[in-house]
């Protein structure tokens, strides 16, 4: 059986990628994929101590945080094709119209 | 009886010439501004015949409409109050006023906000005759308070003009001073008596005994007399009286000489239960009303303007009334109120007259030798000049001797106030015929050119003494009207002492009696035996009024160039008396100035500005030297937000992972 330890190293590794690529990428559409990956990381760390612990609450949460995720997807999205009709860019340091 | 219709018709009219007047025509609006004010004249009347067959039990004739509001112990009702003495004035409100609005139609046709002008009228009688028919304080004041915004809203009618404008906060201010004394009054008689209604006022303050020293009686009668000198423009408060006469003349007739400056003494005369147990207040209400006589009337003698003569005429009038008050003859001075009531509005109206006919010229000596071209004004103008210095048998002349005899037979009167009433009355007569014969008599002295008028086609190129046009007949049938009562109206008061019977006082008497009976005068205060007979004062008071129009025909009409050098050789006494007496100026200088600069330099600049607008701006300022700083953050640059977040979710880490380490 492969140690709760591995998992929650996987779970870190794949969380801090998606926090380096949601800093420092421009793209929109790669920021929001690291914004999933993050998610991805956080539902890996759930299911692991569900496993470890024998309680299904862990699971539970997982199906909750992927619904999130759905809906976060369709709502972003749209967002961003909405955004990139009127900018006509993905790069989301020139989405600065509010900017002082 | 249905009272309740008599103030409320004049308040119905009000409501629907303001509301809908400027859509009506001409014709409508003069119809309801007349209907209204008519109607209620004719209830009055009506009211008036009912009273006459009730029963001397069932007077006064109270009438409940409701609650008003209760508070505690104390209730105020919606009610109504009918005795010989509210009747009285009801009747003359009603009908002074009805012929003063007809006047008007004739008198303000040519002058904008003519609905406006008939709906404040309107308004003024209901309020007016709310004050004189409610049954307990607090609604009289209700009325108190509405005359006086009705005389603000007319005195400043043509409110484009700047010294109208301010002539209506004048009087508004002023009269401030004297509600504030009546309010604290009424608090008294709240903290004290528990009670405002008249009735129970009245009863529990018979109860008590007279006053030798100052009780609270005396204080609550003090305060009164507050309220009454700025209403009924009363020494110290009489200034906004003549700065009045900037309203229109038909204003000036019914609100500031017939009816709304009567309030006072109304007023004095309704408390007289309270008043007949404080001889100091009574005391100082005489001297008050005498001083005022007196005063006015040397100020009268060198006004030019026909319109402050009668104020100032109107002002000395009222110092009679209120003689009368303080020396406990309520009769004789509701008398002279009834009396002054027709024949000073007939001297305003016919005043209006002479103005409407010479296209708004005010200033009498610009007048003269009217006599000929408006005769049916200067024939009842006369009257009214004959009645107010006291001349037998007009009415002037029976109320006035009422007042003097009793100034001095009374148990509260002196031989010093008949003095000073009768010299006061040498004054009238004095400065009235002054008024009369430089009005109506000698050569025109105006300039033949100016005149507003609209005239008839034809004439335009006369001089201004040949368009000089007597007034439309709608003006004069109410002076005529109210010659007939100024010549004829102070007959219902003929004197004993004359061969008749005084009707009028008997009328009154059940109002003023019942409650002087029941407590005796002091034996201390001087019998009546002391006072020489009335028909020697009589003929005492007649005599100083035909010296006083003997010097006037001798100044004004046999002599013109006497006063030049009357005023020449008493240089100071005339600058004095017509700068009337620096009054305006020595109140400008206590009152008014310290305040305006007070809250310029004190209130403006460094409470105001210093440390209300202070507070604020720092506030502010504080709040955007924070913001200038925080707004840092608010780059715009979407990474950077992402960067806060991921700074913020570490930091959360940290402070947990801190908590598990201890």
């Amino acid at each position: 059986m492969v140690p709760l330890f591995y998992y929650l190293v996987l779970s870190a590794i794949l969380f801090g990628c998606g926090i380096a690529g949601f800093l420092m990428k421009r793209n929109i559409i790669t920021i929001f994929m690291c914004i999933e990956l993050m998610l991805n990381g956080v539902n890996l760390a759930f299911v692991a101590f569900a496993a470890h612990w024998q309680q299904l609450s862990g699971q539970v949460f997982v199906f909750f945080v992927m619904v999130v995720a759905a809906a976060e997807a369709a709502v972003g999205l749209a967002i961003i094709i909405s955004v990139f009709r009127t900018r006509e860019t993905l790069n989301v340091d020139r989405v600065n119209l509010l900017k002082l | 009886m249905n009272l309740w219709l008599i103030p409320l018709l004049p308040m119905a009219g009000a409501v629907v010439n303001g509301l809908l007047g400027r859509r009506f025509s001409k014709n409508v609006v003069t119809a309801i501004g007349l209907a209204f004010p008519g109607a209620a004249m004719l209830w009055a009347w009506k009211v008036a015949l009912q009273f006459a067959s009730l029963p001397a039990t069932a007077i006064p004739h109270v009438e409940n409409h409701g609650a008003w509001l209760r508070a505690g112990d104390f209730a105020a009702n919606y009610g109504l109050y009918l005795d010989q003495l509210s009747l009285l004035m009801a009747l003359i409100v009603t009908g002074v006023g009805f012929l003063i609005h007809v006047y008007s139609v004739g008198y303000m046709a040519h002058e904008g906000g003519y609905y406006r002008f008939f709906s404040y009228m309107n308004l003024f009688m209901f309020f007016m005759l709310t004050l004189v028919l409610a049954n307990n304080y607090l609604l009289m004041f209700v009325g108190w308070e509405g005359v006086g915004l009705a005389s603000y809203l007319l005195i400043g009618f043509f409110f484009l003009r700047d010294s109208a404008a301010a002539a209506g906060k004048k009087a508004f201010i002023v009269n401030r001073i004297g509600d504030f004394g009546f309010l604290i009054a009424l608090f008294l008689l709240i903290k004290n008596f528990g009670t405002l209604d008249f009735a129970a006022v009245f009863e529990k303050a018979s109860a008590l005994p007279q006053e030798a020293t100052t009780g609270l009686l005396t204080i609550i009668g003090l305060l009164l007399l507050v309220g009454a000198c700025g209403k009924s423009a009363q020494l110290p408060l009489y200034v906004w009286l003549p700065d009045a006469m900037e309203g229109p003349t038909p204003v000036s007739a019914l609100i500031h000489a017939a009816t709304m400056v009567t309030a006072g003494v109304y007023m004095i005369a309704r408390s007289h239960a309270i008043f007949d147990r404080a001889p100091i207040a009574l005391t100082v209400v005489a001297i008050i009303g005498c001083a005022t006589a007196l005063y006015a009337a040397t100020i009268g003698t060198v006004q030019h303007d026909i319109k402050r003569v009668l104020a100032y005429s109107t002002i000395s009038q009222l110092g009679y009334m209120v003689l009368a008050c303080g020396v406990a003859a309520y009769s004789a001075g509701m008398f002279h109120l009834m009396t002054h009531a027709f024949f000073k509005a007939l001297l305003f109206l016919a005043a209006g007259s002479v103005i409407h006919a010479l296209g708004g010229e005010q200033d009498m000596r610009k007048m003269g030798g009217l006599r000929q071209h408006i005769p049916g004004t200067f024939w009842t103008m006369t009257v009214a000049t004959f009645a107010i210095a006291g001349i037998f048998p007009l009415s002037g002349f029976f109320s006035k001797d009422e007042i003097l005899y009793r100034s001095w037979a009374s148990p509260f009167g002196s031989w010093g106030f008949w003095a000073v009433g009768v010299f006061s009355a040498f004054l009238t007569a004095f400065y009235m015929f002054r008024l009369w014969f430089l009005t109506f008599f000698g050569e025109f002295r105006g300039e033949p050119a100016v005149h507003h008028e609209p005239e008839r086609a034809g004439q335009e190129h006369h001089a201004q003494s040949h368009r000089i046009h007597e007034s439309p007949r709608v003006m004069l049938i109410p002076l005529v009207i109210l010659a007939v009562l100024s010549f004829a109206g102070g007959w219902i008061g003929w004197p004993q002492a004359l061969g008749g019977s005084h009707h009028f006082e008997h009328f009154l008497a059940p109002v003023f009696e019942e409650h002087v009976t029941s407590h005796e005068v002091p034996a201390a205060l001087p019998a009546e035996s002391h006072a020489p007979s009335e028909i020697a004062l009589t003929l005492a008071a007649t005599g100083a009024a035909l010296l006083g129009i003997a010097l006037g025909w001798l100044l004004y009409y046999k002599r013109r160039d006497l006063p030049a050098k009357l005023r020449e050789r008493f240089q100071g006494a005339y600058t004095t008396l017509e700068n009337k007496y620096y009054v305006d100026e020595i109140y400008a200088w206590l009152f008014v100035k310290p305040i305006v600069e007070g809250s310029r330099n004190i209130l403006w600049r460094v409470v105001d500005a210093g440390a209300i607008d202070g507070t604020i701006n720092e506030t502010a300022e504080a709040a955007r030297d924070v913001s200038n700083v925080v707004r840092r953050m608010q780059s715009g640059n979407i990474r950077s937000y992402a960067g806060w977040v991921a700074l913020g979710g570490a930091a959360v880490v940290a402070y947990m992972v801190w908590l598990g380490v201890r």
